[in-house]
Parts: structure tokens; C-alpha cells; sequence
């Protein structure tokens, strides 16, 4: 059984078939788990599908390198989706405009909290000056993310990790926090997590309610903004 | 459904040009993002209502992308298997480091817009509400 596995996979494994199939089987998996607990946070699809994929591409001893040449496609869509976000925003233009000041303290005080305390705690515990510079622009969206850590001394592909683990914290924890801290407002649950959990936390609000999208891009957008200015201070600051 | 990709792949593209051509140091997806928000908003001030300045067929995409974005996100998720060597190394750090700062900036971010809003009057909503308008 496994030979004939093998012979089948072999050949198959070198075309980005397979592993573009795989990444979206490895996604519908984790939508099917999250249903079936009733909707869990901790269910979270993107976290599964992540683990589902690790787990064979070690099985089957692939490199990232090849896998990503399949799944690039999935990985395309990205720039039309971060496009799209501005369909929400313009649709609630209207409640962004009144709550402006709002956006503008909360971005502010939100924005630097999740930059400084990153690169803090990992200082505090003894990592090294790479990856605690890794940690600090973790919370943009993942472009930006990749090149602020190139430009600072980061470690660019533990920058891109960072900001999709961070997300998926995010997106686990973010409404039940948000909620126990008797914030009941889908503007301010749509800013927090566009500022601090970027896109993959967005995916997770942005479905419930369009006025959480809305405030979801401005973060991920006003974010991405102001840590490109912040970091390389940080860096500055901080002589390697 | 293709004039709308057309439309967000065209200013992806256009974002991607400025970006180079004046140094942006914003990704070109962001930057079409904006450019799209700015293009639909002058339609809806030149006339139509904010609800019919979005054509139907890219409301459909938008949304469509939208509501499966964490799909999108997978590839890019599985490449932390190449960082393997760091993360055993210096796991606590990081583990440490991406849980409190990830959770301190959602509670501040979330905590200050919601106060901020309310001290301002401007009009509050209740979480249940109807999903995407």
C-alpha cells in the first residue's frame, strides 16, 4: 500500500498541483473542525490547515520551497483581497468619518503597545537583538511586515511566521477579550484587530459585520503606516 | 465576477507602480487599497447613494475574498516549518513576546476606541448586529 502511495505521489509531488490542492482541503478541514465545536475560537481554521500541511510536508520530506511553489497561488489572492478591503470601508465611510479622533488615539496607543512590548519581552527573557527586531512589526499586515524586519536586521521569514502566529492569537482570543472588557462596539472589535492582528485576525471579524471590516482595513492600513515609522527607531535606538 | 477582478488586480498593479516610482514604503496592495476607497467614494459623492456606488459584481468579489481571507493565508503560515532552528532555540522568548504583545495591543487598541468613541457621542452599536451591510 504505501509503495503504491508512493509511486503515485512521486511524480505528482514535483508539480504544483498537489500542494495547492492540499492547502485548500487542509482550509475546508478546518472550517469542518470549527463547526463541529460549534464555532470555537480555538477551532481556528488557519491554524489547523497551518499544522495539517507541516505535518506532511515532514512526512513526505518536502521543502517549503516546493510546497510554495504550489500554494503561491493561493498565496497571490492576497494583494485582490487586501484591495477588496477597501469595498467595506467605503460602504461605512460615513461612521469611520464621525469616529476619526477615536481611530487616531486608539491606533496610536495600540499600535506602539503591541511594537514595544514585543521586542521587550523577548529582550527581558534573554532572546537575541534579530529576533526580538523580528517581533517588532510583526502586528502589520505581512508585507510590510517582511520588508520592515529586512530593513531593521530582522529575520524576515520569522517576521512573516510572527505576524501569522500573532494573528491567529488575535483572532482566538480577541472577541472574548474584547468582550470581557465590556467593549461592545464592532468598530473598536474591527480596529483591534486590524491593529494587532492584521489580516488573519480581519478574516475572522470581518465575515460578522461590515462595519467591523470597515474599521478591520483602516487599522491593518493606519497600522501598517505608523510602524513603518516606528520601528526603525526602534532599531536606532537599540545599536547592534 | 471578472470586471471586478479585473478591477482589483488592475489597482493592485497601479499600487505596485507608485510604489516604486515614488518610494513608497507601503506594500502596492495597500496602496490600490486606498486608491479603490478613494474611487468609490467619489462615486458615491458624484451622485449615487454609498450603497449603489459599489457595481454589484465587485461587492460580490469583495465580499467573497473577504469572508475566505484566512485561506489566503496558509502558504505564507507553513513557511514558520523553515524557521524551526530559531523557534527551538529561542521558543520562550517568542512564544512569550508574540502572546503579550499580540494580547496588550488588541486590549489597548480596543479599550481607547471604545471609550474615546463613546465620550464623543458618536453613534454606538450594540454588538448584535445584522452581518456584512
Amino acid at each position: 500500500m504505501g509503495h503504491v502511495l508512493l509511486a503515485v505521489w512521486q511524480p505528482l509531488g514535483m508539480t504544483p498541483l498537489p500542494w495547492l490542492a492540499v492547502s485548500i482541503a487542509a482550509y475546508v478541514f478546518g472550517q469542518m473542525v470549527q463547526r463541529l465545536c460549534k464555532g470555537a475560537p480555538l477551532a481556528n481554521p488557519v491554524l489547523i490547515a497551518i499544522l495539517v500541511v507541516c505535518v506532511l510536508l515532514e512526512a513526505t520530506h518536502t521543502p517549503y520551497a516546493r510546497y510554495f511553489a504550489g500554494a503561491q497561488f493561493i498565496n497571490f489572492l492576497l494583494g485582490p483581497a487586501t484591495v477588496a478591503l477597501a469595498v467595506p470601508l467605503a460602504l461605512n465611510l460615513n461612521h469611520v468619518r464621525r469616529s476619526l479622533p477615536g481611530v487616531g488615539l486608539a491606533l496610536l496607543a495600540g499600535s506602539l503597545t503591541s511594537a514595544l512590548s514585543g521586542v521587550a519581552v523577548v529582550a527581558w527573557l534573554g532572546g537575541g537583538r534579530a529576533v526580538a527586531l523580528s517581533m517588532a512589526p510583526k502586528a502589520v499586515t505581512t508585507p510590510i511586515a517582511l520588508s520592515l524586519s529586512q530593513e531593521v536586521g530582522g529575520l524576515p521569514a520569522l517576521t512573516a511566521a510572527l505576524a501569522i502566529a500573532g494573528g491567529i492569537i488575535a483572532a482566538i482570543v480577541g472577541q472574548t477579550m474584547l468582550r470581557w472588557l465590556r467593549v461592545d462596539d464592532w468598530r473598536a472589535h474591527g480596529l483591534a484587530a486590524g491593529v494587532a492582528g492584521s489580516g488573519v485576525a480581519a478574516a475572522q471579524v470581518a465575515p460578522l459585520s461590515g462595519l467591523a471590516a470597515a474599521f478591520a482595513a483602516l487599522g491593518i492600513g493606519l497600522n501598517g503606516l505608523l510602524t513603518a515609522a516606528v520601528v526603525p527607531l526602534v532599531a536606532l535606538l537599540w545599536p547592534g | 465576477m471578472p470586471s471586478a477582478f479585473a478591477i482589483l488586480v488592475g489597482l493592485q498593479l497601479v499600487g505596485e507602480v507608485l510604489r516604486q516610482t515614488l518610494h513608497l514604503p507601503l506594500p502596492g496592495p495597500l496602496i490600490g487599497m486606498v486608491l479603490l476607497t478613494v474611487l468609490l467614494v467619489a462615486r458615491g459623492s458624484a451622485g449615487a447613494a454609498a450603497q449603489r456606488a459599489v457595481p454589484p459584481p465587485l461587492l460580490k468579489a469583495a465580499n467573497a475574498l473577504i469572508a475566505n481571507m484566512g485561506l489566503l493565508f496558509v502558504p505564507a503560515g507553513v513557511g514558520i516549518i523553515a524557521e524551526l532552528g530559531v523557534l527551538q532555540q529561542e521558543w520562550l522568548p517568542i512564544l512569550a513576546g508574540l502572546l503579550v504583545s499580540t494580547v496588550l495591543g488588541l486590549a489597548v487598541t480596543g479599550l481607547v476606541m471604545h471609550h474615546v468613541s463613546r465620550v464623543a457621542g458618536a453613534g454606538r452599536r450594540a454588538l448584535p448586529e445584522a452581518a456584512a451591510e
